[in-house]
């Protein structure tokens, strides 16, 4: 391994980290306006032009709130279980493609930090894992609500994991392939999305992408109208903070994610076609592949001032009753199709 | 016996297909939310933007000065007789060689305080004031953190002097 190539990835890997930072800081933002203009008021705008220093008045907020651990808490756990929800959340962004090569010299630079040859078993494990953060969170208070709360997040999390990942196979049928660099290169253009060949699947997959984000209807680990909160009611100041960041990073990871599996990436229409140099498809493509990540955003966020939360009944009806048959299904009739298209019309 | 045809018997039915699996009903809800997302907000932006008042608008009292700048009360307590929420208050005295430029009658209210938190601005002290000396022409009362800060002496309530000579020239 060459030193050019290990700064080469550094740099990525930073440029990235800061994005999914801004992103997720202006996505508390983004969250409170779109929730303002769906209720008809402004949201937050008084700091800075249309509040843009919102995040960061919130941010410096948090630093200077008093930092209680309850006395009866196990402290090491305690601080481990944001510590981790904030790093699974960071590092499952490792194996996206941002974008197609770039060209500089006779270099070639590689969008994607690390193109993992089983990428989307990468990112399950690594979501997965983030339901440790909430449990460890949870368990760790000494709190019999936040320890409930902690086990509403973790079964519901088990729950909508089977019905995604069952809704993974039946992409993994079309693109014969598990990794994420492979499964975008294969949707250039338009009519090669994955949407067309997999649409229940998509739609599967987003609902348990909301049900693993915690959001709204699924955002019973956390409840903030009227169960007193969830995994985290012990938690105050950053700790606090965290793990809204990282709720938030993981929205934008999971709109990645969707993009990708599902929209074409960083794929337009027409990219081939415009007569463009080889850089500038690559760089109107990390464009796009924003867009498409910023719109899922807004639908999550759009969403959420829409719906009502599920009862704890029907959120384990609508996993297990639901999404999980339905997923199934879906595998079979991919496999028919496969069938009839490689014998019939291949 | 049915008294009003106001009551609804409810059914429960057991829910539809459709609505078994909610997406109908959720794509109506994202519909409705996004109509809102482009509508005209309603909200005024208070400090910059401050809404026209109707001119009858009932705010802040002021006690007034006469063409010569001098004070129109009189302290005779009518304003305060009529007031059904006893917010005012007052000190009468009696004017003194050489203040006649300050005050207009012979007696004139050396303390006169309103309790701004016990007003109901109803305007019955303008009218019940013989001397034109007290009208609720003002803006909002402005919120603050303590009680007694609410009440409204006449530093706050008279009419600042205003020369008219200055004005002409
Ligand atoms: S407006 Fe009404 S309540 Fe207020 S001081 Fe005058 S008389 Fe009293
Ligand atoms: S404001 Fe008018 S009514 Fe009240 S004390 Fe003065 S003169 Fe009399």
């Amino acid at each position: 391994m060459e030193w050019s190539f290990v700064i080469e990835k550094l740099i990525l890997v930073f440029i990235i980290f800061v994005v999914t930072l801004l992103i997720a800081m202006y996505s508390t933002l983004a969250e409170r306006k779109i929730a303002g203009f769906m209720q008809d008021r402004y949201g937050p705008d008084r700091a800075g032009l249309f509040g843009i220093l919102q995040p960061l008045c919130d941010g410096g907020k948090f630093f200077f709130k008093e930092e209680i651990i309850p006395a009866g808490a196990h402290k090491a756990l305690f601080i481990l279980g944001p510590t981790i929800a904030i790093i699974t959340a960071c590092i499952s962004s490792a194996v996206i493609p941002w974008g197609q090569e770039l060209q500089i010299g006779d270099r070639t630079i590689s969008l994607q930090v690390a193109d993992v040859n089983v990428g989307i078993l990468y990112m399950f494990g690594v979501i997965a894992l983030g339901v440790y953060g909430i449990m460890l969170g949870g368990w760790a208070s000494n709190n019999k609500f936040s320890l409930m709360g902690a086990i509403r997040a973790a079964s519901q999390s088990i729950s909508y994991e089977i019905a995604m990942g069952l809704s993974i196979i039946a992409l993994l049928m079309v693109t014969q392939s598990l990794s994420l660099k492979e499964i975008v290169a294969q949707q250039s253009g338009f009519v090669n999305w994955n949407i067309w060949a997999q649409p229940l699947g998509f739609i599967i997959f987003m609902v348990c992408a909301f049900a693993e984000c915690n959001r709204v209807p699924f955002d019973l680990p956390e409840c903030e109208t009227e169960l007193v909160g969830g995994y985290h009611t012990e938690y105050s100041s950053m700790k606090l903070g965290l793990y809204m960041f990282s709720e938030y990073i993981n929205m934008f990871v999971s709109s990645a994610l969707m993009a990708s599996l599902y929209f074409g990436g960083y794929n337009f229409p027409f990219m081939n076609d415009l007569g463009l140099s080889a850089n500038m498809i690559t760089i109107l493509g990390v464009v796009v592949f924003f867009i498409k990540i910023l719109l899922f955003i807004f639908f999550f966020m759009w969403v959420r001032w829409t719906l009502p939360r599920f009862r704890y009944d029907q959120l384990m009806n609508l996993g297990w009753k639901m999404l999980i048959p339905l997923a199934i299904a879906n595998i079979v009739l991919t496999g028919v199709f496969t069938l009839i298209k490689d014998t019939y019309f291949s | 016996m049915q008294l009003t045809n106001r009551k609804k018997v409810i059914e429960q039915k057991p829910m539809t297909f459709a609505e078994r699996i909610y997406f109908p009903a959720i794509v109506k809800g994202l519909r409705i939310t996004l109509r809102h997302f482009f509508k005209k907000i309603p909200t005024i932006k208070y400090p910059e933007e401050i809404r026209p008042y109707s001119k009858n608008f009932r705010g802040q009292h002021s006690l007034k000065r006469d063409e010569e700048g001098r004070e129109r009360c009189t302290a005779c307590g009518l304003c305060a007789l009529s007031c059904p929420a006893e917010a005012i208050t007052m000190t009468a005295a009696e004017r003194k060689k050489g203040e006649e430029h300050l005050y207009r009658e012979e007696k004139y209210a050396s303390v006169y305080e309103i309790n701004m938190l016990r007003c109901i601005f109803c305007g019955l002290c303008e009218e019940a004031c013989p001397k034109e000396a007290i009208y609720l022409d003002g803006p909002h009362v402005t919120a603050d953190y303590l009680r007694k800060d609410f009440i409204y002496g006449k530093d706050k309530l008279v009419e600042p002097t205003f020369d008219i000579t200055k004005l002409k020239s």
